[in-house]
């Protein structure tokens, strides 16, 4: 009954060039590296990073070059005033990310966490697969394992336009975004 | 047209808009941002190739919901009663306004964080809530500022747009939030730290929804700033206002809606924030989940054939950024919630009280809202509707219906519009704002009141010399 003449599959020539071109059109940071890289290239973006947050699913690998002290959020819920803390940035994967529109989809997976996680530290570092990136929004959705879940779109880091129509990035979400994107 | 609460103009549109016509700085702010937001509408929709096929399915996607608003209804309540939520309905603003008043009461809570919600401000929530004793604290940047000036919004997006930085940092002052200059990000910085506490202390939030998934009783929240994020999340008890034209029957559908909001509203290809919730997740964010449902005018809205299309809306302020008349007299002049062409059309047909009959007016007809629309409203043909069928005097009738028999066929309305144009063109810089006369057939309409200037192209000329 409803006409759907719209495209369901977008597919741009390359997904991770338009990814890269969108996140950083709002002002976030993207770094590209291999699987063997992940590790030292995370590292650099922690460099000066005395505590960072992980939920259960990050893989040590991930973190095997990261000097710092890391937080896990169990067996016991790390408390909001430990997220809330100075200088703590968090370390999480995504479920998808949509390269037309710089989208990044968390959907409370093992590797993201509950979502204060993602929200109360000032800092937030994405892990995005090459193979977790799609087109277009409606490849996005239909990739996401169960829609009742917490889900957030993430698109830059947080941001306000209403003094002046002047946009400001970094209100009360992370106000700095880190994307590391790794090839396979 | 039974419906109550802060959608209803107390003053004539024509009364209210001339008073703001002599405001120059508001004029000045009005035309840089909706000249701004529109441009930017303009860029991230000119690359979206399936556009238009986008507007058709959500156009039809909310046909569909308004066909069988009910039925939807009782599924979205089932579903999200599944998932840990408790459904409420209320039939009018005070009934909405009163039931969560009740739900915060009962949790002992004193201070509430609110998201941006238009829903909220059209039952008159906040002050129902002070009256009770409980402070609302509204967190969206914009509705801080408005808020703390006492002030209502004048723009669904940008409420706060009629205020410049040093108005801004003055009002900050004097409500003690300290900001080192008037630059937008130390005024930002400003109003995070002031909300920070708030955010980890509060122990109920409230808010709207743009959308609410009939199937999955999901609910959806479209934003920038993040402060919808941590009301969302971090507090115990969570108590979202909908109204019952909100809904989509599948979660599917939100894959047409979140393409057409972000990139109709803010210019964006997509928004920074996008939360979507069902019911309670034991261990992630509020363990007590209420949906209030709120009619207050809208199934009378939805018995009028016409009319019923204006419940498609879905709010994004494309409407208000590419119409004259709204550029010239801002939102406070609609005397509602909802101000600007979808305003004009919406609030009458949900409250017959006050000065509502008079919104119909508040337009040259000129089309541009019906092209912007994402959804698709025909927001010309509901005003001439809603003209010949409010009660107007004798002489607006007469005009009401040449200007029908001009609107029923697109190439004689386009002629008039042309020849209002250049009928309009040496009255510019006489008058500065309104012409006294338009040529016939809307003459005898305009014989009876000063109606606004129309643009100088309509954006339909515009948009096909752009794209040429
Ligand atoms: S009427 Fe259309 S353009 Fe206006 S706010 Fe609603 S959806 Fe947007």
């Amino acid at each position: 009954m409803v006409p759907r003449e719209y495209e369901v599959a977008r597919a741009p020539d390359d997904l991770v060039e338009m990814l890269v071109d969108r996140l950083v059109d709002y002002k976030a940071t993207v770094r590209r590296c291999s699987v063997e890289g992940l590790g030292g290239v995370l590292a650099e973006v922690l460099a000066g990073t005395e505590r960072i947050v992980a939920p259960s699913g990050v893989p040590e690998g991930w973190l095997s070059a990261y000097q710092g002290e890391v937080l896990r959020d169990e067996p016991r819920p790390l408390a909001v005033a430990d997220l809330d803390a100075p200088g703590v940035a968090v370390v999480t994967g995504c479920a998808v990310a949509v390269a037309e529109t710089g989208t990044l989809i968390l959907d409370a997976g093992p590797d993201q966490g509950r979502r204060a996680l993602t929200l109360v530290p000032d800092h937030h570092i994405c892990v995005v697969h090459s193979g977790q990136i799609v087109g277009g929004v409606p490849q996005a959705l239909r990739r996401l394992a169960d829609p009742t879940r917490p889900l957030t779109l993430v698109s830059g880091p947080s941001a306000t336009s209403d003094i002046e129509l002047n946009r400001v990035e970094g209100v009360h979400g992370p106000r700095r975004l880190d994307v590391v994107i790794v090839d396979r | 047209m039974t419906g109550g609460g802060n959608i209803v103009a107390r003053r004539p549109f024509p009364a209210a808009a001339k008073e703001k016509l002599a405001d120059a700085q508001l004029r000045a702010n009005l035309r840089r941002a909706t000249h701004t937001i529109r441009d930017k509408r303009l860029r991230v929709v000119a690359e979206v190739p399936d556009w238009e096929a986008l507007r058709v399915a959500g156009a039809a996607i909310k046909d569909d919901v308004l066909s069988r608003l009910p039925e939807l209804l009782e599924q979205f309540e089932a579903a999200a009663t599944a998932a840990g939520a408790v459904v409420h309905w209320a039939r009018d603003a005070a009934g909405a306004a009163a039931l969560v008043t009740d739900l915060v009461r009962a949790t002992g809570a004193t201070e509430v964080v609110k998201v941006k919600s238009m829903a909220t401000q059209e039952i008159g929530l906040n002050e129902e809530l002070e009256a009770a004793g409980i402070a609302a604290v509204e967190t969206d940047l914009a509705e801080l500022i408005v808020q703390l000036a006492g002030d209502t919004p004048s723009h669904i997006l940008v409420p706060a747009i009629h205020y410049n930085r040093s108005q801004i940092r003055d009002i900050f002052a004097r409500n003690g939030l300290t900001a080192l200059t008037d630059d937008p990000p130390a005024l930002a910085e400003a109003a995070r730290r002031h909300l920070r506490a708030k955010f980890l202390s509060a122990k109920v939030a409230i808010s709207g929804a743009n959308f609410a998934v009939a199937e999955s009783g999901t609910l959806a929240v479209v934003e920038s700033e993040g402060n919808g994020r941590m009301c969302l999340t971090l507090p115990e008890t969570l108590i979202s206002v909908v109204g019952i034209e909100k809904l989509v029957p599948t979660f599917r559908d939100l894959e047409v809606f979140l393409q057409l909001l972000p990139r109709s509203s803010t210019g964006e290809r997509m928004n920074p924030y996008t939360s979507l919730w069902t019911g309670v997740t034991p261990g992630d964010g509020p363990q007590t989940v209420h949906v209030v449902l709120v009619d207050n005018g809208r199934t009378d809205t939805l018995a009028d054939d016409v009319g019923r299309q204006a419940l498609r809306c879905i709010r994004c302020s494309a409407c208000l950024n590419v119409c004259p008349v709204y550029e010239r007299v801002g939102g406070h002049a609609y005397g509602s919630v909802y101000p600007g062409p979808i305003g004009a059309i919406l609030s009458p047909q949900m409250s017959g009280e006050g000065a509502n009959h008079t919104l119909p007016y508040a337009s040259t007809l000129c089309g541009a809202c019906y092209d912007a629309c994402p959804v698709r409203i025909n927001i010309p043909e509901v005003l001439v509707h809603l003209r010949q069928t409010g009660p107007h005097p004798a002489a607006e009738r007469a005009a009401m219906r040449a200007l029908s028999w001009t609107m029923r066929s697109r190439r004689r309305y386009a002629a008039a519009l042309r020849a209002a144009r250049r009928g309009a063109a040496p009255l510019r810089w006489v008058t500065g704002g309104t012409v006294r006369r338009l040529p016939w057939p809307m003459s005898a309409w305009t014989a009876a009141r000063d109606a606004p200037l129309p643009p100088k192209q309509t954006f339909r000329e515009w948009w096909a010399r752009e794209r040429s």
